[in-house]
């Protein structure tokens, strides 16, 4: 789909060294990138809204607008087919609103309603349009999936242009956002218009995917919103480093996405973009320290072997205490019918100095001793 | 049903002696009638909240008390009605009202803070755009310590239990700093220690005398906890000191069945 003209078969090392050097190549990289950057920025907070389906359903109701402007103007210039999904994928989003808010149907019902509708309707349109016996009509399908290599110098401006005003408007109205996000209704008493705030945010939303669908296309397109949201929450628990992380995370993809795509034959942009964000997200949800698998697995055997050691000791401190001596020393058999006891947790228990073995006989240190009474008095105060 | 609430309100400044001696009502809910898709929720409600109580709405579930507070704060719009406070509209006396909501109303894995959130409350007073500096900072760390909180202040949010979420939305309120606060029942599923820290803040409020209004669902601490109380179902049942009308009667009148509950004197 993309290899055209410019792009041939070339390796990684060239393609770095050609991102440099060829226009074209260096037009695109930047143009996904800013890209990356700006839906992965937008995408937490739809993310963070509970909102993942918004972006679907905007990039779908974008389609017939994108249809109607070719037909009323006849040109194949992308910023008028850009102004066309603006407006059409406005209109779905606002319809969504305004189904949510004055019926009893629930937001995905709306937003699958108006996804469907729109798009049904946009894929009509484009039908009828192939069966024009006009010259200009071959290449607007190429929203459905994207084409990076149709991006130029005065696309990629428009996306920085874009990317850098929401940029301001975000930081400007950071905390209105936060507040907005985290409780709407606790935002409205404190005297903020939240209607204003939401339509802000969400206004952005449409135009961040407006821009990506000559890039990524209209069926990928919410991926680009969603993905390195989802990887970037993995990471922290922060709200302004998600969403850095995020841009980070989602400007990656363009790179890599560009890269693969250009160095293989036959590979369209859209969808690599969209699989190297798919590998953030997978490796976000295993590697993750706090909120990883992985560190979730290791953290879960490891509380259970400090279990079985802390029970252990507990179960030994239990019978020293029927002592007045605590180190009176007494027979590891004594130990083999506790369900907790194993061979290598006393082994620990001895490393840690907290028992003392001699022969087929333990007893417990001053030290152990001590650990075993304050063990469960200490994390019930640890607890609150 | 309007004359029946200013009686109480005059025989309790006689009686009562928490409440104050010259009845200044904050605030004061007339022809209140909010409705869901043709459903009212709540009817027609009138409603005199003098100054410096420490009231319960107390109504069983679908009574519409979230409703009725939700419809005070602006934040959801009734069909008919009108709220004032001291006297003024709502939308001109924001500053002097704090809402504690629900806590299952938001989502507690949000990527924030405990001090973050509590910081919130500051937001009103700041305006838009404006950001909250050390002076704001250092009125919520404030809160935290009035809520035992301080040493959990860098905690992310998901990370406290349900008592210590509910102690950071108390806490956010506090830090507005207002003379009215509404919370939507703050005992909703908090272990003993953390409802009793709770409700000696409230009296703490109140001593200070400001206004409480409180959702509430155990009606056996209602003598012990409030000295007002507003029995709701759909309509307004009753209103007035505790003492006065905490009893067999309207508890009758609003849950529907024949409720006996004993009143320590």
């Amino acid at each position: 789909m993309y290899t055209n003209k410019t792009l041939k078969v070339i390796n990684l090392i060239e393609y770095i060294e050609l991102v440099f050097t060829d226009y074209t190549l260096r037009t695109i990289t930047l143009g996904t990138t800013i890209l990356g950057a700006v839906t992965g920025m937008l995408g937490s907070f739809a993310v963070l809204r509970k909102q993942s389906l918004l972006g679907d359903a905007i990039s779908h109701a974008a389609l017939p607008g994108i249809a109607i402007a070719f037909l009323i103007t006849g040109a194949k210039d992308s910023n008028t087919l850009l102004i066309g999904a603006l407006i059409s994928g406005l209109i779905g989003t606002f319809w969504i609103r305004g189904i949510v808010t004055k019926t009893h149907l629930k937001s995905d019902t709306a937003l699958g309603l108006i996804l469907s509708l729109f798009f049904g309707f946009g894929m009509l349109l484009l039908t009828f349009i192939q069966k024009q016996p006009n010259a200009n009509q071959a290449g607007l399908d190429k929203y459905l999936f994207g084409q990076a290599a149709t991006l130029v110098e005065s696309d990629v401006w428009l996306m920085a242009i874009v990317t850098g005003i929401c940029f301001i408007v975000m930081l400007t109205f950071w905390k209105e956002f936060k507040i907005l996000l985290f409780d709407a209704d606790y935002a409205q008493t404190l005297g903020f218009n939240t209607k204003f705030i939401d339509i802000l945010i969400t206004t952005f939303i449409v135009l961040a995917i407006v821009l990506g669908l000559q890039t990524v296309g209209v069926v990928l397109m919410s991926a680009m919103l969603l993905a390195p949201a989802a990887a970037a929450r993995q990471w922290t628990n922060s709200l302004s480093v998600m969403v850095l992380l995020a841009a980070i995370f989602g400007a990656l993809s363009g790179v890599f996405g560009t890269a693969i795509s250009a160095s293989q034959d036959n590979l369209s942009t859209g969808p690599v973009i969209v699989l190297v964000a798919g590998v953030f997200v997978v490796f976000s949800f295993i590697f993750s320290p706090s909120r990883g698998l992985l560190f979730k697995q290791i953290r879960f055997i490891k509380n259970r072997r400090d279990l079985e050691l802390h029970k252990t000791l507990a179960f030994m401190h239990h019978i020293a205490e029927t002592h007045e001596d605590i180190s009176h020393p007494h027979a590891v058999k004594l130990l083999n019918n506790f369900q907790g006891y194993t061979r290598s947790t006393l082994q620990k228990l001895v490393d840690k100095n907290y028992v003392q073995l001699h022969g087929n006989m333990w007893s417990l240190t001053k030290t152990g001793f001590e650990v075993a009474s304050n063990l469960y008095t200490k994390q019930s105060t640890e607890d609150e | 049903m309007k004359k029946d609430s200013k009686k109480n309100i005059k025989h309790s400044s006689s009686s009562d002696e928490t409440s104050t001696s010259t009845e200044v009502i904050a605030v004061k809910v007339d022809d209140l009638t909010v409705a869901y898709n043709y459903k009212p929720v709540l009817w027609d409600i009138d409603l005199e909240i003098p100054e410096g109580v420490l009231m319960a709405i107390v109504g069983p579930n679908g009574a519409g008390k979230s409703t009725l507070i939700k419809s005070i704060l602006g934040i959801l719009k009734p069909i008919a009605g009108s709220v004032s406070i001291y006297g003024k509209p709502y939308e001109k006396q924001r500053q002097l009202v704090a809402y504690v909501p629900q806590k299952g109303s938001v989502d507690w894995d949000f990527p924030t803070t405990a001090l973050d959130v509590v910081m919130m409350g500051t937001y009103g007073s700041l305006g838009w755009i404006k950001r909250p500096g050390q002076k704001e900072k250092k009125a919520a760390l404030e809160a935290l310590e009035k809520v035992g909180m301080l040493a959990f202040k860098s905690r992310q949010i998901s990370q406290l239990s349900g008592g210590q979420q509910q102690r950071i939305f108390l806490a956010r309120a506090l830090v507005q700093n207002a003379s009215i606060y509404f919370m939507d029942e703050p005992f909703q599923g908090v272990d003993a220690t953390t409802e009793i820290a709770i409700i000696n803040i409230l009296k703490e409020l109140r001593k200070a005398g400001k206004t409480v209004i409180v959702v509430h669902h155990d009606l056996q601490t209602v003598p012990e906890y409030f000295d007002w109380v507003t029995f709701l179902n759909v309509k307004k049942i009753a209103t007035g000191p505790v003492k006065d009308i905490f009893n067999d009667d309207n508890l009758t009148k609003t849950y529907g069945i024949n409720y006996k509950v004993s009143i320590q004197e």
